[in-house]
């Protein structure tokens, strides 16, 4: 049995208290139009999400569901309690497996996953950034199965993008239904741009004289994410760069303007690391900024996240974060993690080829929903196919138990109805660790679907905590 | 301003007035084939409209006749010809869009809805001059979005100059290559050529009534050719065009003080000064072709000099 965020048996749950009157009066016109009022709103505003490969409409709406998901403060609390920890850790072991690698020596975490994992940066070793943060924007990503129970699924360290959804969401909804936020007392997520930029500027370099200048580094305006790196930049008041449009000279790293150089502190990169310095990475590769690297390694600017922060949120490492949370903070982890089988190790290895039809199995290095198996929703001959995969390239694949995912209620066609969610909110390090109340809910649309990527038909919804 | 940023304000100004430039020139080709005309007939319109644009190879490359449906297809709806309405337009927004934090709504609904709507349409939906009116409209909305929402920032400079620069390049390329092309022999140059065609130089540049207002009735070489060049009231005109591109240069030098670079600016009142010491007479004994070749070199080096000394950005 699913645990329904909303209803327990036939009760409405606290959260959900205030919303259920507001479902059971709305006429279904009105949703109608309600729900063409927000998708006329979203175009208007432009966000829409390009997803590579999949062709059809370029300016492809995320589904936005006008149902919130809502946590209490006392939940939420819990939550944020459980994130702060992690990304305490996750940033502990990162300075740690770039400096003398005390969890490694412990024996704690095999040196083979660490140092041969293809996120380790080997131009990262030695040096400290800024008051020692390497990831500074941290998406866990979390799911529900009881009351007080949430595992995390994984963490983010590079670039977690999807925030602007959450704001956006929040923004459609307040211009949709005002009366709903007057009579519930619901946390503003509005801070975040201005927390962002703050946590950016805290991580400035020494050198850096008077106040930080912080610019967005992005791909371009091909890149699926243009939308919201420019959304950002707007919204933090900084100026969103490629990088044509910076340059290294001496000691700094500088943005062509039109009045000449001037001088960057912090860059926020949404770029992977390839593609920070050809000099230093891709020799091959147009794309970067020559000589950056030197500049970040001798401290003249910062990068955020730091080059090679990705070691931290491997599949493979994944499995080692609460063995972090003990071994860095001597506390216990707060949040779970889901049970996770290697099969590049021989037990592990025969309990799942023994079990596919009962597990989810995913590629270490995949993303966005594609290259798995949800075992109990495949069929015999997928299976099959599936397990040829995998005795090919063990390697390349973990095993978890399939979840039940929590659900909450969700506008479909003939009223509400359950639909499986997940959640993930951001947590900003810099001077201090820090989240606005909120993140992004996604939310499988298709009937008893477990997946909720948007490329394989999952929307969102607004994500409340109400005030105390 | 980022240097990139400030690029793409100016090359989407310049984009959206050679769209418009594009089907002006197409109407005009288009009502000359109504007329009944000489021998070579329309024919030599159409040609003389691929010599001003410089895209005869690519167009014969890719069409065997020269006739209107062609022309049609290419001046307006072509993306592999740069100089379409629909390539135009396509990187006017294009450009709005990497830089849409530096543009109003407006201006971005206005660039946006252009390119929608002619990319929904197809070859032969239109006649000319409808089609022609649609460009002007939604150059002229966009235009007046600019001017009505904009902040007067470097970045609104930077558009206004791409346009000046470009109307510039494009009445010179206009009143050149009809000139050139019109005059089958040397000694007809400054005399007596058809009126007619002169009517139809200034349609091209929707400049026929306002002629008529400032000038009276008679349509000959030297009074369009003074109305075109050195009018100061004719919006079109080089000199007009020259002086509101100086007028953007200086606005931008008086924000960012003397320490940044200006050569363009000093380019621009050069040929400013230059211009206002000519009279038609000198123009025509230079030779209006050689005149205008040096023209159309000299906006080119502004531009370059925009270039140097905005967009390159490194001191």
């Amino acid at each position: 049995m699913y645990y329904n965020e909303m209803f327990n048996g036939d009760d409405v749950r606290e959260a959900y208290a205030s919303l259920s009157d507001w479902v059971d009066k709305m006429p279904a016109d009105f949703r109608q139009m309600k729900q063409a009022e927000a998708e006329a709103l979203f175009r208007r505003i432009g966000i829409t999400f390009a997803v590579y490969g999949e062709g059809g409409d370029p300016d492809r709406l995320i589904p936005f569901d006008m149902m919130p998901r809502v946590f209490t403060q006392a939940e939420w609390r819990r939550l944020e309690r459980g994130i702060k920890q992690r990304a305490k850790a996750l940033n502990a072991f990162l300075a740690d497996v770039y400096s003398r690698g005390e969890i490694v020596r412990a024996g704690r975490i095999p040196a083979r996953l660490v140092y041969q994992n293809a996120a380790y940066e080997k131009a990262a070793v030695g040096f400290r950034p800024p008051r020692g943060v390497y990831s500074h924007i941290i998406g866990v990503d979390l799911v529900r199965t009881g009351r007080d129970d949430f595992f995390v699924l994984e963490d983010n360290c590079r670039t977690p993008s999807g925030v602007s959804y959450m704001l956006e969401n929040r923004e459609i909804m307040m211009r949709m239904f005002p009366e709903l936020f007057r009579g519930n007392r619901i946390e503003p997520v509005d801070g975040y741009p201005e927390l962002l930029r703050r946590t950016l500027e805290s991580v400035a370099p020494k050198k850096c004289q008077g106040r930080p200048r912080v610019v967005i580094l992005t791909p371009g305006h091909y890149n699926s994410a243009y939308y919201e790196h420019s959304f950002l930049a707007n919204l933090m008041g900084v100026e969103l760069v490629e990088g044509a449009d910076l340059f290294v000279e001496g000691e700094f790293a500088y943005i062509r303007t039109t009045e000449g150089p001037k001088r960057v502190d912090v860059i926020y990169r949404r770029v992977d690391d390839a593609f920070i310095d050809p000099l230093t990475f891709r020799r091959d590769s147009m794309l970067g900024v020559p000589g950056l690297m030197d500049v970040y390694r001798s401290g003249g600017v910062s990068i955020c996240s730091s080059p090679g922060a990705g070691v931290a949120d491997d599949k493979a490492i994944y499995t080692f974060v609460p063995e972090m949370v003990r071994f860095y903070l001597g506390e216990e982890p707060i949040l779970k993690n889901v049970d996770t089988w290697t099969l590049w190790e021989d037990d592990d290895y025969r309990y799942v080829m023994d079990n596919l039809e009962e597990l989810v199995v995913k590629e270490v290095h995949g993303s966005g929903g594609y290259g798995m198996l949800v075992g109990p929703r495949s069929s015999k001959a997928e299976i099959a196919e599936f397990r040829k995969l995998i005795e090919a390239n063990p390697h390349n694949y973990i095993a978890q138990p399939t979840l039940s995912l929590s659900t909450c209620p969700t506008f479909v066609e003939d009223g509400i109805a359950p639909r499986h969610v997940d959640l993930r909110p951001y947590c900003l390090c810099g001077e201090r660790i820090e989240l606005v109340p909120g993140g992004l809910t996604r939310v499988a649309l298709k009937e008893g679907s477990l997946v909720v990527n948007s490329s394989q038909g999952g929307g969102v919804k607004d994500t409340w905590v109400l005030s105390e | 301003m980022l240097s990139r940023t400030a690029s793409n304000l100016f090359w989407l100004g310049r984009h959206m007035e050679r769209a418009e430039t594009a089907s002006r020139l197409f109407e005009v080709g288009a009502r000359i084939t109504l007329l009944p005309n000489t021998a070579e007939g329309y024919r030599n319109e159409w040609e003389s409209l691929l010599r001003a644009s410089a895209s005869s190879q690519l167009y014969k490359g890719k069409y065997a006749e020269v006739n209107e449906e062609n022309m049609e297809k290419f001046m307006i709806f072509d993306r592999d010809h740069q100089g379409s309405v629909a390539s135009c337009m396509y990187n006017a927004r294009e450009s709005g869009r990497i830089v849409r934090t530096a543009l109003t709504s407006r201006v971005w609904d206005a660039l946006n809805v252009a390119w929608q709507e002619l990319r929904a349409m197809d070859p032969g939906q239109e006649d000319a001059a409808d089609l022609a009116d649609m460009v002007a409209r939604h150059a002229s909305t966009v235009h007046g979005a600019i001017d009505g929402t904009q902040l007067r920032n470097d970045g609104f400079h930077f558009m206004k100059l791409g346009y000046a620069l470009e109307r510039a390049d494009s009445t010179a390329r206009v009143l050149d290559v009809k000139y050139f092309v019109l005059l089958p022999r040397v000694e007809f140059v400054g005399s007596g050529l058809d009126s007619y065609q002169w009517q139809v130089i200034l349609r091209a540049l929707s400049a026929h009534r306002s002629f008529h207002w400032a000038y009276g009735d008679d349509v000959s070489a030297g009074r369009v050719a003074h109305f075109l060049i050195l009018n100061g009231e004719a919006p079109r005109s080089l000199t007009t065009s020259v002086h509101e591109a100086l007028w953007h240069l200086d606005a931008l030098v008086r924000r960012y003080g003397d320490d940044v670079p200006h050569t363009a600016r000093d380019r621009a009142r050069g040929l400013v000064d230059r211009l206002g010491a000519l009279s038609i007479e000198d123009i025509f004994d230079e030779g209006l072709h050689e005149f205008l070749t040096d023209f159309i070199i000299e906006i080119g080096q502004i531009a370059n000099c925009v270039q140097t000394d905005y967009f390159y950005g490194r001191g």
